[in-house]
């Protein structure tokens, strides 16, 4: 459910491979053809869309963990119910797209080493803590409300196995950010204690989810492929503007204060919000945001902690494959 | 830290409405009783189904997407083989 700069693809194709072949495909990309698993496809859409769909498959999982921390101490049963059910919506999200990368010709196996040994990326908002419990109501309203905003137009996207994932994930997505807001008009029609927490977490928030859109269009260099290849539809700077004036109602129906002083209206309606600070992004993209360190800590020690039951299970196969066998025989 | 590869499995769920089994996704399981299991967790979390079929995606046979044409194009020139290539007079209403 959240994709965020992983867009940037590795560039042109042009002189390395068949030109006949590569026109033929942009023909296909074009005419809005679906791309299938077999087909043939430029190395750099194969490599773009690994990345792109592993990276979006590392971020589910990994966005298990901030969520996760709370589901012990949720402040009823119904909300509890409700956050354990998006906690597994997100694993299972994460299994679906890993699926539709592994189509690509990388195995699970790859995938997950990739990410456990930090040399895949995942979305970066996932490296700041779930401090209260109006963290988790924002996640659900903002960072799922900003990841929809991303995976609908993946939806069309050229590569068939990814939109049928994104399809898959978008029907289920809409209840989170609907379970999120809930906390929030909860939070902010109940004591002035609660309402002062669930703006201490927009102000925490909101910058952090503007950078997931990823880069300014005028530094994503490499949005040209994507856009040519239709895996892009919109550029960041779109999608985020499209957020950000979807949001800004939705904040004030629960009233509470966009933390952007310097935020305004301009002639078109649209809300053109201050300088996002990237110098942040990119620290927290390098593996220093405040729980990078934390994030993978935990998921390579659940990975190894999970070691001896997938051992167990793969030695148990083998067991009954070889009884079968034998029986068989005789 | 690499791991030994985990089978693969393609999972088909008929939905409640009574059609027919239908694909939808793939995962990974070490044998088929846990392939079930998984695809249950995986697949059938807003009761999509109520009935599921886990195949090893190796026993697949698929066509080549090189021999479409020689596929599937043959049928695109039989016209005649749908109903609406054959006129009615309007007066005998629908049929």
């Amino acid at each position: 459910m959240y994709t965020q700069a992983l867009n940037s693809s590795d560039g042109d194709d042009r002189g390395v491979e068949d030109v006949a072949r590569a026109s033929q495909f942009q023909a296909r990309i074009d005419a809005d053809e679906r791309i299938e698993p077999n087909d043939w496809m430029p190395a750099a859409y194969r490599k773009t869309l690994t990345r792109q769909i592993s990276q979006h498959a590392h971020s589910e999982i990994v966005g298990m963990l901030p969520e996760g921390n709370w589901i012990t101490r949720a402040p009823s049963l119904r909300r509890k119910a409700a956050l354990l059910a998006k906690v597994q919506d997100e694993c299972g999200h994460g299994l679906y797209l890993y699926a539709a990368a592994e189509t690509l010709g990388t195995s699970r196996e790859e995938l997950v080493d990739g990410m456990l040994s930090g040399k895949a990326k995942y979305s970066s908002i996932f490296n700041y803590p779930t401090l209260t419990w109006a963290d988790i109501g924002t996640i659900g309203w903002l960072v799922d409300g900003a990841a929809i905003m991303n995976q609908i137009p993946l939806c069309r996207c050229s590569y068939g196995p990814y939109a049928r994932a994104m399809i898959r994930v978008c029907k289920e997505e809409s209840f989170h950010q609907r379970q999120g807001f809930e906390i929030m008009v909860t939070l902010c029609r109940g004591t002035a204690e609660q309402k002062a927490m669930a703006q201490n977490a927009l102000d925490r928030w909101w910058w952090p989810v503007l950078m997931m859109f990823g880069p300014p269009d005028q530094v994503s260099q490499h949005s040209d492929t994507s856009t040519k290849w239709k895996i892009k539809r919109f550029s960041n700077d779109e999608l985020r503007q499209k957020f950000i004036d979807a949001t800004v109602p939705q904040a004030e129906f629960l009233g509470l204060t966009i933390p952007d002083p310097g935020m305004k209206q301009n002639e078109n309606g649209n809300w053109v919000h201050s300088p996002i600070d990237w110098d942040e992004f990119k620290q927290v993209l390098a593996g220093n945001g405040p729980c990078n360190r934390d994030r993978l800590a935990a998921r390579r020690k659940a990975h190894e902690e999970g070691a001896w039951v997938r051992e167990a299970a793969m030695a148990y196969a083998e067991k009954r494959k070889s009884r079968q066998l034998a029986q068989a025989a005789e | 830290m690499a791991t030994p590869n985990t089978p693969l499995w393609e999972v088909f769920i008929r939905s409640r409405n009574g059609l027919a089994h239908k694909h939808v996704g793939s995962l990974h399981a070490a044998d088929a009783t846990l392939a079930l299991q998984a695809a249950r967790d995986i697949y059938t979390r807003r009761g999509e189904g109520l009935s599921i079929w886990v195949v090893p995606s190796n026993a697949i046979t698929a066509s080549d997407p090189a021999e479409k044409g020689m596929m599937f194009e043959p049928a695109e020139t039989k016209i005649y083989r749908h109903p609406t290539f054959y006129d009615v007079p309007d007066e005998v209403g629908h049929m």
